[in-house]
């Protein structure tokens, strides 16, 4: 056993290890404990990936002296090792841009808290991403969503209070249904290790016992992870707790959480229920539809918003459709457009977040579109990067969002009963998008308004411009990168999906 | 005429053109909508006035909007029963699905169940020999799927961090705010409340519920029990020897510094000894941790350490949110 093999548990154990240690420290040295924690761990990813890559194949690691059916385990294989990497980067540049509005947002006495938050929250993505069994991916589950509260209510504003209750609400409704999914599937396979239970169900299947048990079983979990990571008629939560978090918190939560929801629903299909059962099912034609109705009413609700950061948070609900889409299409093709699509949400939009917290500090923190006339004029950096973002979010080419929308369409190709729909509620989404989209780029370099511009002229006369930090800038430069990488280097990564994928299986 | 033109005014078309025009913000609808119902009721006599026929139309906004209004709040009123009675239906819909899954399950305790398969075999077969704990329960829990219990100690963790973040009121930096709100969520004033009957009960209780406590913990590999359920036993006794007589007392022992510390290397030396005996078991290595004489109260390797650390977290834990919610600090 090569010692590269140990990292993915290395990896888990260094983000959780560190968040225990940051309760006694204060919050400068638990910043650059976390920061320190996220750069082993992404770096340890990539060890994994290239591992994976280079023999080929996935692995089991044991948790303990037991093996597979009796202790835990967990597992890496090429897609673990590509979506820890990309979430470590993604995390460490969301955490990098938005330290000094964190500073900010926070009390001074509770930031040692909040990197506390933020280090859990790394630890149970990666256990998400890793485990290869179902009760250590519920409990790693419960540890996401108290931090995800965590990080939203640290803002401590009435709203943001608000959004956590809310969060709370509807997370623990999805926590609860995908126990109740996973104590059935043990009441009718006895195992919770994902490889024994799936020859369990592969029984099941070929005894044709328990079908009424096993279609609930398929639709309590996917229903429940899809309430988590906010599908559209579940998506209530999405736009207060977005909006009114820290920016860091807003570009975790939608970039990453519910990511990693999307994620374990994967590859609880592959690597459990099997995904022809759960195609034979047909539950993937209900998150085909909500994914469609998703993409088009989630655009229309942010074309209608006033504030940037809700109609940004608005739109992470369409793309959530697009993933959701993805899986439905219930190909194999659709799935690596999915999860294609999971790499670039994260990137963009985490970009997006990032970039108009950039927007904002030059507009007195106004975030509505009046505000921020002329705001691309005043701080360059962060309008190019909203610009790349919403360009990338449109779909235009050279950006990675351009890459997920063609293997969105190309995939619909190969189901014949599913791709009219899909190729018109792209069309149809893609031209939304831009509305709300290119509308505030537009306004980002428009000249401002006679009436407006004079109370911004005034209170800039008195303080000297904002600059923003070095730190912002170097997170938006770096996400632009990202999302370039991912547009015009596309093809190894999507050939990694696929690689990934096949191991799932 | 007017009521063409105000069919127009009040299309999405025409909103749709001023906003891509640039001339109102559709966003901005809250005013929007206000302001041209009143230009247009100033406007009306005069527009109106060269066609008699729509003459008692010049009270018709007002009426409409009047209309509108209650409309709205018969609306209103109807939605809410609507999703009162939808919800009552879902939830009933929900409970009958599942109860009618329930029917289709194996029935409890049937030996031939698949949950009695090779798993449960080798945890009752041969869970003494290979954790050293008499009772399978804890042998399962913090040997065989100790990674499990590893997160299920750090859930506790993070929502204890989540509930200092809600309610701890930090006034260090002479915030005048966070003060008042310091002496406003402080009861201690009202101490020592004395409560004669309730300090000697106490004094009978606490000294049982501790032992009790610690027995429970100290046992948890040899008969029911464990860190969790003694923890929680420890943590109410803490809690009623608070309540009987006050923060005075309980500051020369437990404050805040007390408990990070213990609370910091309780998981502390629970995530060094898992790592390390998940590192040799992964590796194939040997562990070196013996296992003891079954039965005996230093046995079964890893696992009373480990009790023990689960029990300090959650006793600490339960008292920490006790104090919190009381007078939000420690």
């Amino acid at each position: 056993m090569s010692f590269v093999q140990n990292f993915p548990f290395f990896s888990i154990i260094i983000a959780m290890f560190s968040g225990i240690i940051s309760s006694v420290l204060d919050a400068k040295k638990a910043r650059n404990l976390s920061l320190a924690a996220i750069m082993v761990t992404t770096g340890m990813s990539a060890a994994v990936l290239v591992f994976c890559l280079r023999t080929g194949e996935s692995y089991t690691y044991m948790m303990g002296h037991f093996p597979a059916p009796w202790g835990n385990e967990i597992r890496a294989g090429v897609l673990e090792g590509l979506t820890a990497f990309f979430f470590g980067v993604v995390m460490l540049l969301s955490v990098v841009g938005g330290l000094d509005h964190t500073a900010k947002d926070v009390e001074k006495t509770k930031q040692n808290l909040f990197f506390i938050m933020i280090d859990l929250m790394l630890s149970s993505l990666l256990a998400l991403i890793y485990t290869n069994d179902l009760f250590t991916a519920y409990v790693f589950v419960e540890i996401n969503t108290i931090a995800g509260c965590g990080l939203i209510m640290i803002r401590q504003i009435g709203r943001s209070l608000l959004a956590a209750i809310r969060y709370m609400i509807m997370s623990q409704l999805g926590s609860g249904l995908f126990l109740i999914g996973l104590s059935l599937l043990y009441d009718v396979t006895g195992h919770l290790l994902m490889s024994p239970a799936k020859e369990a169900v592969a029984g099941i299947e070929a005894a044709g016992i328990y079908a009424l048990p096993m279609l609930v079983i398929v639709a309590v979990i996917s229903v429940g992870l899809a309430i988590k990571s906010g599908l559209y008629p579940f998506h209530s939560w999405i736009p207060d707790t977005y909006g009114y978090a820290t920016p860091t918190a807003s570009a975790i939560l939608s970039g990453l959480v519910s990511k990693g929801y999307i994620f374990l629903l994967i590859k609880i299909f592959y690597r459990v229920l099997g995904r022809e059962n759960v195609v034979a099912s047909q539950i993937v034609n209900v998150l085909f539809m909500f994914g469609l109705a998703g993409m088009m009413l989630g655009s229309v609700h942010a074309i209608m918003q006033k504030d940037t950061r809700r109609m940004i948070a608005y739109s992470s609900v369409a793309q959530i459709g697009y993933i959701y889409m993805g899986i439905g299409l219930g190909t194999t093709a659709g799935m690596v457009a999915a999860v294609f699509h999971i790499f670039t949400h994260s990137a963009t939009k985490a970009l997006l977040f990032i970039s108009a917290v950039g927007l904002y500090e030059v507009s007195d923190d106004k975030k509505d579109f009046r505000s921020l006339r002329g705001a691309g004029y005043r701080n360059p950096l962060a309008g190019i990067g909203f610009s790349v973002g919403s360009l990338s979010m449109v779909g235009f080419p050279m950006l990675a969002g351009f890459i997920s929308k063609l293997l969105f369409a190309t995939s619909a190709l190969q189901s014949p009963h599913k791709m009219l729909p899909t190729v018109i509620a792209l069309a149809i989404s893609t031209i939304l998008n831009a509305v709300y989209f290119l509308r505030l780029v537009i306004t980002l370099y428009s000249i401002p308004e006679k009436g407006l511009e004079k109370p911004l002229d005034n209170g800039s006369k008195e303080k000297p411009p904002i600059h923003s930090s070095w730190k912002l800038r170097l997170a938006v430069l770096s996400f632009i990168l990202l999302n370039l990488f991912l547009g015009l280097y596309s093809q190894p990564i999507v050939g990694a999906i696929e690689n990934g994928l096949a191991m799932f299986a | 005429m007017s009521r063409i033109r105000d069919n127009y005014e009040n299309s999405r078309c025409l909103k749709i053109k001023k906003w891509i025009d640039g001339e109102v913000d559709l966003l901005a609808s809250g005013v929007e909508i206000e302001a041209p119902e009143e230009a247009k009721e100033a406007a009306l006599p005069e527009s109106d006035l060269p066609n008699p026929a729509w003459q008692p139309g010049m009270r018709r906004p007002k009426a409409a909007k009047r209309r509108r209004r209650n409309r709205d709040g018969r609306d209103i009123r109807y939605f809410r029963r609507i999703y009162q009675l939808m919800s009552v239906f879902l939830c009933l819909a929900i409970i009958f699905i599942l109860l009618w899954t329930v029917s289709y399950l194996p029935a409890f305790g049937n030996a031939g169940n698949p949950d009695n398969n090779e798993v449960s075999a080798r945890y009752i077969e041969s869970g003494l020999q290979e954790t050293g704990a008499v009772n399978i329960v804890t042998g399962m829990i913090l040997d065989y799927r100790a990674f499990d219990t590893f997160g299920e100690s750090c859930v506790l963790f993070i929502a204890s961090c989540c509930v200092l973040v809600l309610l701890r009121i930090d006034a260090a930096d002479g915030d005048a705010r966070a003060r008042k709100r310091l002496r406003e969520a402080d009861d201690r004033v009202f101490e020592p409340k004395n409560d004669v009957i309730l300090q000697r009960c106490a004094c009978v209780m606490v000294p049982l519920i501790m032992v009790f406590g610690i027995y429970i913990i100290l046992n948890g590999h040899l008969s029911p029990g464990g860190g969790f359920s003694g923890g929680a036993v420890l943590g109410s006794g803490l809690i009623l020897y608070l309540n009987a007589f006050g923060f005075k007392e309980t500051e020369r022992f437990f404050t805040e510094k007390v408990y990070r510390r213990v609370t910091l290397s309780a998981l502390t030396f629970y995530c060094l000894a898992k790592s390390y005996s998940f590192f040799t078991g992964a590796n194939h290595l040997h562990s070196g941790i013996p296992l003891g004489t079954p039965g005996a109260i230093l046995s079964s390797g890893l696992i009373l350490p480990l009790n023990i650390c689960v029990g300090l977290v959650v006793a600490c834990t339960m008292y920490a949110f006790y104090t919190l919610f009381r007078k939000g600090g420690m």
